[in-house]
């Protein structure tokens, strides 16, 4: 049976009282917004690149703590990152909290997102955890319109 | 075959009996789905504005038509068409009695509230409204009694009017009656809103909207289930309601509307059973209901309604609502003594809706946490973005109520949410 502590874990909860790069970033060459039509998340990636590397990641928005956490912890994990690696990251991580594994049978290693393995057990929370991370990718491929989960 | 309720099978024949006491645990006997253990836990179902669970009654009455009745309508020679026919006519006729209407005539059955709406704006609003012209609606409206409106006043380049609510989710009348202008050429309101629970004084509105010869349609998918309806009484024009909110089968629903008005609208879609006879030149169009029905309509649906209907005029519409308004007040003290609560929607004029928030939790947490203790609430906002943005909120935690829910059920809720303050600390 799905444990709620596998979902709430302690720094999830706290990513999601308080995020971090949580403003809008003034140097942004890159922004999406994102929502979650069906409970009403919303939210707003914003990048600096530098050449092909994530020089600096911000967002803002209001949603559940899932989607908070996700979207602060995506920021932390990718700045200084190629676009290349965060979209390894991405379907790293979109397998995660689908419960895939990777292609060779191996758990991937996602280092500190690692935490959000146990969205798998609730499959309603999958777009609250991905939400972030497809706003980025609609701004990093400099897609106008938001994009939306549903 | 009885159900717990002492209801046989065949409701029609003990409508006679003398209404039993309001017995919520032998009413919970009559639903079968309510034995469901979710996640180790008792369901408890708090969901029912979004669609409310069957007696089994109903689930049996479906069986039994398939099993004995059925057959294509209004059409076959044979004897078993006759039946069904018979079983589909006599399922407008327990419609109409439900409603107050006149007579059957003017109950049209068409997929949900949703469809209802969409007939009347695609009929109606198609052939009385047109540019400059103005469609009135309330701030409140779900976006079934939106959308419809919205897309009329686009093609005829009409304009959609809202008329605002107050800080408890109250229409302000005075506003709504500022908003008639000589250009609109009808209202459309909730009589019960799904979001905030709302009641609206649908007669009142009629009156005043009728004063300047206005027509009213009434969306009563909230208000069906919940409270005694007549349509003579408010004086509506069309009423719009879903058979799966009033515990009978998804895949049903009705529109009433004053035969004086369906009879000069045109038909909403074509097809067999819609129309007299066809040529390549011209098609007569069959007399209303039928005009309204195209093609082979959800036969095993309305007899489901039927049963529904038969089962809640057993247990009585008042009894209902006075039981139902029981449950809400005591979950409107229990819940907002609650630290941290504040309910979304407080007008004095209620019917079965509580919706909340928390502070610093979104209200997906909350949904998720109480699935957790089998507590089925919806979270989100409730296809009214409109509303939500009135209470500057991006989405809510409601809490719905049905006949068979009860206080011990509204103390786990409230346990639950208490559980949710504790997981966030």
């Amino acid at each position: 049976m799905a444990d709620l502590r596998d979902l709430y874990q302690e720094v999830i909860l706290e990513h999601s009282k308080a995020p971090r790069n949580y403003r809008e970033l003034k140097g942004a060459d890159h922004r999406a917004e994102g929502f979650n039509p069906l409970c009403g998340d919303r939210l707003t990636v914003y990048v600096q690149m530098q050449g092909d590397l994530i020089r600096d990641i911000t967002f803002q928005g209001s949603g559940c703590a899932i989607s908070r956490a996700s979207a602060s912890m995506m920021t932390q994990s990718l700045k200084g990152k190629t676009t290349d690696q965060a979209r390894t990251l991405f379907e790293d991580f979109r397998q995660t909290v689908t419960g895939q594994t990777t292609g060779n049978g191996n758990p991937v290693d996602l280092g500190k997102l690692a935490v959000f393995s146990g969205v798998s057990q609730f499959p309603t929370r999958v777009k609250c955890a991905t939400l972030a991370w497809h706003t980025l990718q609609a701004a990093l491929e400099g897609k106008q319109e938001s994009v939306s989960t549903e | 075959m009885s159900t717990a309720a002492g209801l046989p099978a065949n409701v029609s024949e003990t409508l006679l009996h003398e209404i039993p006491r309001f017995d919520v645990e032998r009413i919970r006997a009559d639903f079968p789905i309510l034995q469901e253990k979710i996640r180790g836990h008792q369901l408890v179902y708090l969901d029912n504005a979004a669609t409310s669970q069957k007696p089994k009654l109903v689930i049996d009455a479906i069986v039994r038509y398939y099993e004995h009745d059925n057959a294509n309508i209004h059409r076959g020679v044979h004897y078993l068409s006759e039946r069904a026919t018979e079983e589909y006519e006599r399922a407008r006729k327990t419609v109409q009695s439900f409603l107050g209407a006149s007579r059957s005539s003017e109950i049209i059955f068409v997929r949900n509230a949703t469809e209802a709406i969409n007939l009347v704006a695609q009929t109606y609003g198609r052939t009385h409204v047109g540019p400059g012209d103005d469609v009135l609606i309330t701030a409140m409206e779900h976006h079934s009694n939106i959308v419809p409106w919205q897309l009329l006043c686009e093609e005829k380049h009409a304009k959609l009017r809202v008329a605002p609510i107050n800080d408890h989710g109250e229409l302000i009348l005075d506003e709504f009656e500022r908003l008639l202008s000589p250009r609109t050429r009808i209202v459309a309101v909730g009589h019960v809103s799904n979001a905030l629970g709302s009641l609206n004084p649908v007669a009142t509105i009629a009156e005043i909207a009728h004063a300047r010869n206005i027509p009213v349609l009434v969306d009563g998918a909230q208000a069906a289930p919940r409270l005694p309806i007549n349509v003579q009484e408010i004086d509506c024009d069309f009423y719009a309601f879903s058979g799966h909110k009033a515990y009978g089968p998804t895949g049903i629903g009705v529109l009433y509307g004053k035969a004086s008005l369906l009879e000069a609208m045109p038909p909403y879609q074509g097809g067999g059973d819609m129309i007299s006879s066809v040529t390549f030149e011209k098609t007569i169009y069959n007399k209303v209901p039928h005009k309204f029905e195209a093609g082979t309509p959800d036969m095993s649906g309305a007899v489901g309604l039927r049963a529904a209907i038969e089962y809640l005029n057993h247990i009585g519409m008042k009894n209902i609502a006075s039981y139902e308004h029981e449950l809400l007040t005591y979950a409107t003290e229990t819940v907002s003594n609650l630290p941290g609560v504040r309910l979304v929607g407080t007008a004095r004029e209620k019917a079965g809706v509580l919706s909340f928030v928390m502070e610093d939790i979104h209200p997906h947490d909350i949904g998720t946490i109480l699935d957790q203790e089998g507590i089925a609430i919806r979270t989100g906002h409730h296809c009214a973005q409109p509303v939500m943005e009135r209470f500057g909120v991006d989405a809510t935690a409601r809490a719905s109520f049905a006949l068979y829910n009860t206080k011990d059920e509204i103390d786990l809720l409230v346990r639950g949410i208490q559980k949710v303050r504790e997981v966030f600390g």
